[in-house]
């Protein structure tokens, strides 16, 4: 169905605040970056990003504005909040712990 | 900035849902186009590429549904289904939508009414600086037995505990008075009520006047110089509403006031009709200022913080019982009693308030359990609707929750129209209800409104729950299987209509026995024998200012020749004079010498009622001459140191003797001469109030020409007495154009007003106990044409093998009647215990009096009987083939 695997979901937000922390980006190109950076691994479902976004600005963690694009079409960009950037390191320090603590216990 | 952005968001998504959705649907599209771009640009077909986004990209729908949850307002939606579909559903019942509402507004109304007095009235803090340390001190007999262990103060006292005590931190006093305010140019005099207080008083009270200053200490003093503070009302009535009058005089009692403040609106203390302040020792004599034997005054204290209230009052206790021993002989009480303020503001009219308040509840208890009572009924007829929704997945949560939505929309259009309600209530009561204290604080504000929410979210939960969880507990298949067979159908749900029936019957009773004991308390107060003739009979009330009237012959000449005028119009059969008429008040009373018995006990002296009269009085009133003589016109001046005494004084003090020719001695002092009186005749008993014992009555001659009392002519008119009031008034102007006369009245209306909290509480508690029974009676007749019509099917089976129409009328009515019979078992039993607990509001009326309980059961019975007929005889009048058809 339209829903990205477990691991995926617990981690999209993460995903989408690090891809907005760079420049403000529309949904579409937010989905293309995550694809990009991460080299096709991450497959995330195109669909699935929009309540994913809803519930981020619901947060306060991104805001949202229309704006044109490069081809003069009218789209919504996302960008991050202050809260958002907090947000964002908090859930990066959370991966890093989880990511350390799987790799010991996988490797060892 | 968090906050702002998620409420911005938050507030976005509910009110712009709609713009929002589409903002939505075109950044979808938008993702679309720019997916299919890109793979038509790496070489997919325009088909393939659209193909190809769309199945990446998922369900448009499913995502957009999960987007609307995720805005928080998903139960928004569910509501606004709920609502939509209830009102439809409501709006397809009209009649049943009416009722409903129509009951549930008038409860809520009424109970809203009700409870913002209540809370103006009894529960919010007086408007004074800290009221929680204000107390009223009185004196207090040990050997009372008046019921009211609370007695006025004697100025005397009051001097002495603000002096040597010092539990407080300050104690004032005040009294009610008269004065009359005329003008210089000829304005029109009028009487106005008037408050003597000491000059602390608003200070300790925590006032500031609205302009000018209060009294200085300086100023209440014996003397020649005078000082008034003008109430709001007066100061906007008479003087319309001109700041400059702060610094000038006024003419008040024929003497020049100076007018040093006045007093903010809100200030209504001790009551809304005093119109003027003057200090305490104005127009006093320093004597009269230090009597411990004349007890009139009021006392207000302000506890001093860390002193507890007995302490304070223990102290004050202790003097009055050191002054009761110093004064022994004279009337001083033994102890110093205390409340609170508010306790002394609200005394009349509590208990009255708090029994309409529980008789409101009452009702609005009944108002729920009759829309219950519908519910249940609705929720039968709708079984099948139910049963079918159930079976094609409906949680029973869902449909409990619409069916209270139902109630909650019943309600609350009920809550809404009842707000009206109460606003037109409170409007009416604050115009009506005379003496009813701190009226102008009664309003409804925001908190009555949030009030009302939570009582129609209770209303709603009463009267909805019940019905809702019956109507829903039912299995699908039974309610399907019940639905087709129809025979026995819902007998438990007809159990607990009748136990809801039995319930609102008993609380019907309940007001129905009170409001018959209020009313039986009330027509012994109306048609009391006051000891007099009252038909025909004009009251006018007027004082003859001493300060005119300096000499004695002055006033006997005003009064003689009134009453020759006034006995000369045509139409008046007779005139008389004196001091008040029985009915209107106490009007003083006296201590006196029986000189053959001059020792006394202390506090065991001889006490009466001190009333004047002339020749005519007795006459005129109709009061009976029981031996000797009345007046005469001889009895004048210095002649006249001569007494009538009622029958209950010789009863009292002189049993079984001859009192014609013994004398009396006013006061304290045997010795003293001039207050030496001859008794010359006995008359009957009057009352001096309505509701009140009779008590023992002096009265002196009119014709003595002493002054300083109040002044009533009495007047026996052919026909309706009010015709003849504007000729006597004109009488009374022509011999002095300078004194204002009030109350002009009838005896009825005399006893009308001091019955008027009676004739209230009754009739409120009347009219709420005919709409409890009205209820009940639809009630009833809801759950019996509902347990005949469940039973149509029965009953023609019963008429099909041979039962006749008699039996089953009376199978119907036995049916009706048994939940009457209970609730009327329960209703007496609550009845006789609410006799008990208002039986302080009764007059001559026992808690227990068999009229009341017989008459008010025949009136439920016969309600109950009218209720149940028309059911019980179309159940007889079924057709048996028609309803075996049915079937």
């Amino acid at each position: 169905m339209g829903r990205p695997n477990d691991l995926v979901q617990g981690t999209l937000g993460l995903l989408i605040l690090k891809t907005l922390s760079l420049e403000p980006k529309h949904g579409w190109a937010i989905g293309k970056r995550i694809q990009q950076i991460s080299n096709d691994v991450l497959q995330v479902q195109q669909g699935s990003l929009y309540p994913a976004l809803q519930r981020l600005e619901q947060q306060g963690w991104i805001r949202s504005k229309w704006a044109e694009t490069e081809t003069g079409r009218q789209a919504r960009f996302y960008s991050l909040t202050a809260a958002g950037r907090a947000q964002l390191e908090k859930e990066r320090e959370m991966w890093l712990r989880l990511s350390t603590a799987i790799d010991l216990v996988v490797e060892s | 900035m968090r906050w702002f952005d998620r409420m911005r968001k938050s507030v976005s998504t509910l009110f712009r849902r709609h713009s929002e959705t589409a903002r939505l649907d075109e950044e979808m599209r938008f993702h679309l186009e720019q997916e299919e771009a890109e793979r038509m640009r790496n070489g997919q077909t325009p088909d393939e590429a659209r193909k190809a986004a769309r199945r990446e990209f998922g369900n448009p729908t499913v995502l957009r549904d999960e987007v609307r949850r995720g805005w928080n307002w998903g139960w928004l939606d569910t509501l606004a289904r709920d609502l939509r579909f209830s009102t439809r559903a409501l709006m397809r019942a009209p009649g049943f939508t009416v009722t409903a509402v129509a009951v549930m507004a008038l409860c809520i109304g009424a109970t809203m009414c009700l409870f913002t007095v209540v809370r103006s009235v009894l529960l919010e803090p007086l408007p004074f600086h800290d009221p929680d340390s204000l107390v009223m001190v009185y004196e207090h007999w040990r050997a009372s037995t008046s019921g009211n262990p609370y007695n006025p103060v004697a100025p005397g006292d009051f001097y002495e505990w603000r002096a040597q005590t010092h539990g407080f931190a300050d104690m004032a006093s005040y009294h009610d008075s008269s004065l009359t305010v005329s003008g210089d140019h000829g304005e029109m005099p009028e009487m106005v009520a008037a408050q003597k207080g000491t000059w602390n008083l608003f200070p300790l009270l925590g006032v500031t006047p609205a302009l000018g200053r209060t009294f200085r200490e300086d100023e209440d003093r014996v003397g020649d110089n005078h000082f008034a503070i003008l109430t709001w009302s007066f100061f906007q009535r008479r003087f319309g509403g001109d700041a400059t009058i702060v610094g000038k005089t006024i003419r008040m009692a024929a003497k020049p006031y100076t007018v040093v403040g006045v007093l903010p609106a809100w200030f209504v203390y001790p009551d809304a009709q005093t119109q003027v302040w003057v200090p305490f020792a104005d127009g006093e004599t320093v004597e009269r200022l230090h009597e411990h034997d004349n007890h009139y005054p009021y006392v207000v204290a302000r506890m001093k913080p860390g002193v507890s209230l007995k302490t304070a009052t223990d102290e004050v206790s202790a003097l009055q019982y050191r002054m009761h021993v110093r004064y022994a002989g004279q009337p001083v009480a033994e102890d110093a009693i205390s409340r609170p303020i508010i306790d002394d503001v609200v005394q009349d009219v509590k208990t009255p308030l708090l029994m309409m308040m529980s008789a409101v509840a009452c009702m609005l208890l009944i108002g729920c359990l009759n829309v219950s009572n519908l519910l249940v009924a609705r929720g039968a007829a709708r079984q099948k609707e139910m049963a079918i929704r159930g079976a094609l997945g409906a949680g029973r949560f869902a449909l409990l929750r619409e069916q209270m939505t139902e109630t909650v929309i019943l309600c609350g259009c009920g809550g809404g129209v009842g707000l009206l309600v109460a606003l037109a209530g409170t409007t009416w009561l604050k115009l009506h209800w005379r003496g009813l204290p701190r009226a102008s604080s009664i309003r409804i504000d925001l908190t009555i409104v949030l009030v009302t929410f939570g009582v129609v979210g209770l209303t709603a939960i009463l009267a909805g729950l019940l019905p809702a969880l019956s109507a829903t507990q039912r299995g699908v298949l039974e309610g399907l299987k019940d639905a087709s067979r129809g025979a026995g159908v819902g007998l438990s749900r007809a159990r607990l209509r009748k136990a809801l029936l039995s319930i609102e019957i008993a609380l019907t009773v309940v007001l129905l026995l009170s409001a018959g004991l209020l009313l039986k308390s009330f027509v012994q107060l109306q048609t009391t024998d006051l000891g007099i003739a009252g038909d025909h009979l004009l009251t006018l009330r007027y004082n003859l200012p001493m300060e005119v009237y300096t000499k004695p012959e002055q006033s006997v000449a005003f009064s003689q020749s009134l009453l020759e005028r006034v006995r000369r119009l045509p139409g008046v059969e007779s005139a008389g004079l004196g001091s008040t008429v029985p009915g209107a008040g106490w009007d003083g009373d006296q201590v006196f010498i029986v000189p053959e018995r001059p020792n006394y006990e202390s506090n065991k002296q001889p006490d009466a009622m001190i009333r004047y009269a002339d020749p005519g009085y007795f006459a005129t009133l109709g009061v009976p001459l029981i031996a000797g003589r009345v007046f005469s016109e001889h009895d004048r001046l210095d002649q006249a140191k001569k007494v009538i005494v009622s029958e209950e004084l010789v009863k009292r003090y002189y049993p079984g003797e001859n009192v014609i020719g013994r004398t009396v001695v006013m006061g304290t002092d045997i010795t003293n001469k001039k207050r030496t009186y001859e008794i010359v005749g006995v008359v009957g008993n009057t009352l001096w109030r309505v509701g009140e014992r009779t008590k023992a009555t002096i009265y002196f001659p009119v014709f003595s020409g002493e002054t300083g009392y109040r002044s009533t002519l009495i007047a026996r008119t052919s026909g309706d007495p009010l015709r003849y009031a504007v000729a006597i008034q004109k009488e009374i102007a022509a011999l002095d154009p300078q004194l204002p006369v009030v109350e002009v009245l009838t005896i009825p209306q005399i006893v009308g007003q001091s019955t008027v909290n009676q004739s209230f509480s009754a009739s409120l508690v009347l009219v709420f106990a005919g709409l409890s029974l009205l209820l009940a009676g639809v009630g009833l007749y809801g759950v019996l044409s509902y347990v005949v019509t469940q039973r149509v099917p029965e009953i023609g089976i019963r008429i099909a093998l041979g039962a006749q129409r008699g039996q089953v009328l009376e199978l119907v009515l036995r049916d009706g009647l048994r939940p009457v019979m209970s609730g009327l078992a329960v209703g007496i039993g609550g009845g006789v215990a609410v006799g008990y607990v208002i039986r302080s509001l009764l007059y001559q009326t026992k808690p227990l009096d068999p009229i009341v309980f017989a008459v008010m059961a025949m009136l439920l019975l016969t309600v109950a009987a009218i209720a149940s007929a028309a059911p019980a005889w179309r159940a007889s009048s079924i057709d048996p083939m028609q309803a075996l058809r049915t079937e």
